[in-house]
C-alpha cells in the first residue's frame, strides 16, 4: 500500500472543494449579489451627495463584503456533516488541521475572491477616489482571510447544533471587529492622505498569527463538534 | 500539607461533595453580600461628601465601579473554569463556567447602564466610542455568544465544552479589542475619557467602593453556588445521591 | 484460531462503556478481536451499535473503560489510517461521481498496490456509473460507491454500520465475498447488522450488546 504524502492529500481537498464549488457556481454569485444590492442601497438612503458618500465609501464597502461573507460562512461544513464527509475527513491518518485549512482556503477562494474582484466597482458606486482603491483592495486582501479563518473556527463550533445563522453573528461580531477597525482606518488614513501601512502592517501580523492557529482551532472545534 | 490539598480538592471537583460544601456556604455568603452591600451604599450614598465637581452624580460609581470589575472578574473564572473543563473534562468546571456567563453578563449589562447614565450629565451624551467602553460592549457581546453557544446544542456537555472553547478564544480578543479601539480613537481624535482624572480619590469614597467590591464578590458566590447547585441536579438527575436527596424532601 | 488466540489481539474492549448525558447507552462491554476475525454486533435499535462504531472509529470520547489497538491503549494516533469506518451517512459528496469520490479517499488515505479505481468501480458493480454525479444514482447504487472504498483504501480493521441495508442480494453477497477476502489476508472487521449474515469463513464472533 501507498499512503499519500501530505501534499497531495491537500491537493486532493483543495481540488474537491472547488469542484464542488464549481458545480453550484450559482451559490458563488449570491454573495456578490449580496454586496451590489446593499452597496446601491447606500446613496439611496443617505442621498447622492458625493463628499457624504466618499466619506462612508470605504467603511460601507468592507462592512458590506463582511456581511456578505458571513452569509456563506454557514454553509462552510454543514453539507459535510449532513453527508459524513467530514467524519471520513476526522479519521483520515492526515493532520486534520493542515485539512481544514485547505478547506478554509476554498472557502476563501469561491467567496472573498470574487467579492474582493468587484470590489472596486463597490467602491465606484460610492466615489471612492481612484488612488485609495488600491489600498481598499490591499486591505481587503487581508482582512477577508482573517475573517474566513477566525469564522471557520466559530462555525465549526456551531456545528453540533441545528440552527446557527444569527448566533454566528453574534459569535463573530466581538471576533472581527478588530479587522474592520484596522481595514477602515487604513483606507480612511490613505484618503486623508496620512500613511496607511501601519494598520495594515497589524492586519497583516493579525493574518500570519491566525493562519497558524485559526485552523488548529478549527480542528479541536471540530471534534468537540462531532463528539455528540 | 502539600498531598491532603489536591486531594481536598478533587473530592471537592465531586459534585455531591461540592453540593454540600456550596449548601453549607450559600446563606452565608448571601448574607455578607447583604450586609456588606447595604454597609457600602450608606457609606456611599449617605456618608461620602459630595464630589466638588460632579456633585451628587458620581455617587453612581458605588454600583458602576464594582460591577465593572465584576464583569471582567467573573469572565476571568469563566476562562479559568473553560480551560479546566476542556483539559481534564471536570463536569464540574464546565457547570461553573456555564453558570458563571449569566451573572458576568448581568454585571457587564449593570456597568453599561450605569456607565450611559453616568454619561450623560457628565459628557453631556449617553454613549462615546471609548476603548473602555467598547470592550465593556464587546464583552456583553462575548457572554451573550457563550451563553447562546452553550443553548444551541441538544446535549448540555457538549454546550459546555464548545462554549468554554469560545470562552477561551474571548479572552484573546478582549485585549485585541481594547488595543485596536485605541488605534481607532486616535485616528479619529474622538473624546478620550478619563474616568477619575489625577486626583486621588479621599478614603471617605474609597471605603464605600472597597466594601461594594467585596459584597459583589459575595453575591457573586453565592449566585454562583445556587445556580451550580441547580445545576448538579439536573445533570446527575439519574445518580443515586441526586434520589437520596429527593426523597428527603419527599419526608420532610 | 487458537494460534491467533494467543497472539496479541488487534483491538481489545475492557469493561467498555459511553455516558451520554451520565445515561450509559450500552452495558459495559468486554470483547477482543483478532487479525482475521470478523464480529457481528448484535442488538435491538437503540442498543448503542452505532455508538460502539463511532467510538471504536475514535468519533467518541471512550466514556468507561479500556480499549487497546495492539495490545497499547488506543489513542487517536496509534491507528490512523488502520481503520476504515463505513456509516450510516456514506461520506460521497453528491454533486460529485463516484469515481470523483474514490479519488478523494484515495488522496485523504492512499490506496492498496495494485488497485486502481476504474478497477473498484467495475468490481462494484458500478460500470456505466463512474461518471454520473452521486446524486442520481440509486440507495443501493450510492451504498455500492461507499463501498467501493473497502476494496480501494488500505485498513486493517473495517468498522461497518449496516453494510447490508439498500442492498440487493448480489449486493449482499458481494459484501460477505469482500469479508472473506479481508479477513482471509489477515484483516478484522466488525459489522453490525439486524439481518442474518450468511459468512462462510468459519463461525463469525458474535458481541451482543444491552441497553
Amino acid at each position: 500500500m501507498n499512503r499519500p504524502g501530505v501534499a497531495t492529500a491537500c491537493a486532493a481537498m483543495l481540488r474537491r472543494d472547488l469542484t464542488l464549488a464549481w458545480r453550484r457556481r450559482g451559490d458563488i454569485a449570491m454573495p456578490v449579489l449580496y454586496a451590489l444590492i446593499v452597496t446601491m442601497l447606500f446613496p439611496f438612503a443617505l442621498g447622492p451627495e458625493d463628499t457624504l458618500l466618499q466619506r462612508i465609501a470605504g467603511g460601507v464597502v468592507l462592512v458590506t463584503v463582511l456581511l456578505a461573507m458571513l452569509l456563506a460562512l454557514d454553509a462552510m461544513f454543514s453539507s459535510d456533516i449532513e453527508d459524513g464527509s467530514l467524519e471520513q475527513l476526522v479519521l483520515a491518518p492526515q493532520p486534520l488541521a493542515l485539512m481544514l485549512g485547505m478547506k478554509i482556503l476554498a472557502h476563501w477562494l469561491t467567496t472573498a475572491l470574487p467579492l474582493i474582484v468587484i470590489a472596486p466597482l463597490l467602491a465606484a458606486m460610492l466615489h471612492l477616489p481612484g488612488a485609495v482603491i488600491p489600498v481598499l483592495l490591499l486591505a481587503l486582501l487581508l482582512a477577508t482571510p482573517l475573517l474566513s479563518l477566525l469564522g471557520a473556527v466559530l462555525v465549526a463550533l456551531t456545528a453540533g447544533t441545528r440552527r446557527s445563522g444569527m448566533l454566528l453573528a453574534l459569535m463573530l461580531l466581538p471576533l472581527c471587529m478588530p479587522a474592520v477597525i484596522f481595514a477602515a482606518g487604513a483606507v480612511a488614513a490613505a484618503q486623508q492622505g496620512l500613511p496607511w501601512l501601519a494598520p495594515i502592517a497589524w492586519l497583516a501580523a493579525a493574518l500570519v498569527l491566525a493562519v497558524v492557529l485559526a485552523p488548529l482551532a478549527c480542528a479541536a472545534a471540530l471534534r468537540i463538534a462531532l463528539d455528540a | 500539607m502539600s498531598s491532603w490539598i489536591p486531594l481536598w480538592l478533587h473530592k471537592l471537583g465531586s459534585p455531591p461533595t461540592f453540593y454540600r460544601f456550596a449548601g453549607t456556604l450559600r446563606p452565608w455568603a448571601m448574607g455578607l453580600a447583604l450586609l456588606l452591600g447595604a454597609i457600602a451604599l450608606y457609606g456611599g450614598l449617605v456618608l461620602a461628601p459630595a464630589d466638588y465637581q460632579q456633585g451628587d452624580a458620581y455617587r453612581i460609581i458605588f454600583i458602576h465601579v464594582p460591577s465593572a470589575w465584576m464583569s471582567m472578574f467573573i469572565y476571568a473564572v469563566m476562562g479559568v473554569a473553560s480551560f479546566i473543563a476542556l483539559v481534564w473534562r471536570i463536569k464540574l468546571a464546565e457547570v461553573v463556567a456555564m453558570e458563571s456567563a449569566p451573572i458576568g453578563a448581568a454585571f457587564t449589562f449593570i456597568t453599561l447602564v450605569t456607565g450611559s447614565l453616568w454619561g450623560k450629565p457628565m459628557w453631556g451624551t449617553w454613549w462615546t466610542w471609548d476603548a473602555r467602553l467598547t470592550s465593556e460592549l464587546v464583552l456583553l457581546f462575548l457572554y451573550l455568544g457563550v451563553i447562546g453557544l452553550y443553548h444551541a446544542f441538544e446535549d448540555r456537555r457538549q454546550g459546555a465544552r464548545a462554549a468554554a472553547f469560545l470562552a477561551i478564544i474571548g479572552i484573546i480578543n478582549v485585549p485585541i479589542v481594547h488595543f485596536s479601539v485605541n488605534w481607532w480613537n486616535t485616528l479619529h481624535q474622538g473624546s478620550t475619557v478619563n474616568i477619575f482624572g489625577k486626583s486621588k480619590m479621599s478614603w471617605d469614597m474609597l471605603w464605600p467602593l472597597l466594601t461594594m467590591m467585596l459584597a459583589t464578590k459575595f453575591y457573586y458566590v453565592a449566585s454562583l453556588f445556587n445556580r451550580v447547585r441547580t445545576d448538579l441536579l439536573a445533570l446527575e438527575g439519574g445518580k443515586d445521591w441526586v434520589r437520596k436527596i429527593a426523597e428527603d424532601e419527599a419526608k420532610s | 484460531m487458537t494460534a491467533a488466540n494467543t497472539a496479541v489481539p488487534l483491538l481489545e474492549a475492557r469493561a467498555l462503556s459511553f455516558l451520554r448525558q451520565d445515561e450509559p447507552v450500552f452495558a459495559p462491554l468486554d470483547f477482543q478481536l483478532h487479525a482475521g476475525e470478523l464480529a457481528l454486533v448484535e442488538g435491538d435499535n437503540g442498543s448503542g451499535k452505532t455508538t460502539l462504531l463511532r467510538i471504536l472509529a475514535g468519533l467518541l470520547h471512550v466514556g468507561e473503560g479500556e480499549l487497546h489497538w495492539r495490545g497499547e491503549p488506543m489513542q487517536r494516533d496509534t491507528c490512523t489510517g488502520e481503520i476504515l469506518f463505513l456509516g450510516h451517512q456514506l461520506g460521497l459528496k453528491a454533486d460529485l461521481s463516484p469515481r470523483e469520490n474514490l479519488r478523494i479517499a484515495a488522496g485523504l488515505f492512499g490506496c492498496r498496490d495494485g488497485i486502481g479505481v476504474a478497477m473498484v468501480l467495475d468490481r462494484i458493480g458500478l460500470r456505466g456509473y463512474e461518471d454520473e454525479p452521486v446524486r442520481r444514482l440509486s440507495a443501493g447504487q450510492k451504498k455500492r460507491a461507499a463501498l467501493a472504498r473497502l476494496l480501494l483504501l488500505p485498513a486493517t480493521l473495517w468498522l461497518l454500520d449496516e453494510p447490508y441495508a439498500n442492498l440487493d442480494r448480489i449486493g449482499i453477497a458481494l459484501v460477505n465475498q469482500l469479508l472473506e477476502t479481508h479477513t482471509a489476508a489477515g484483516g478484522a472487521a466488525l459489522v453490525t447488522s439486524h439481518g442474518a449474515v450468511s459468512f462462510h469463513g468459519g463461525e463469525p464472533r458474535h458481541i451482543r450488546m444491552h441497553a
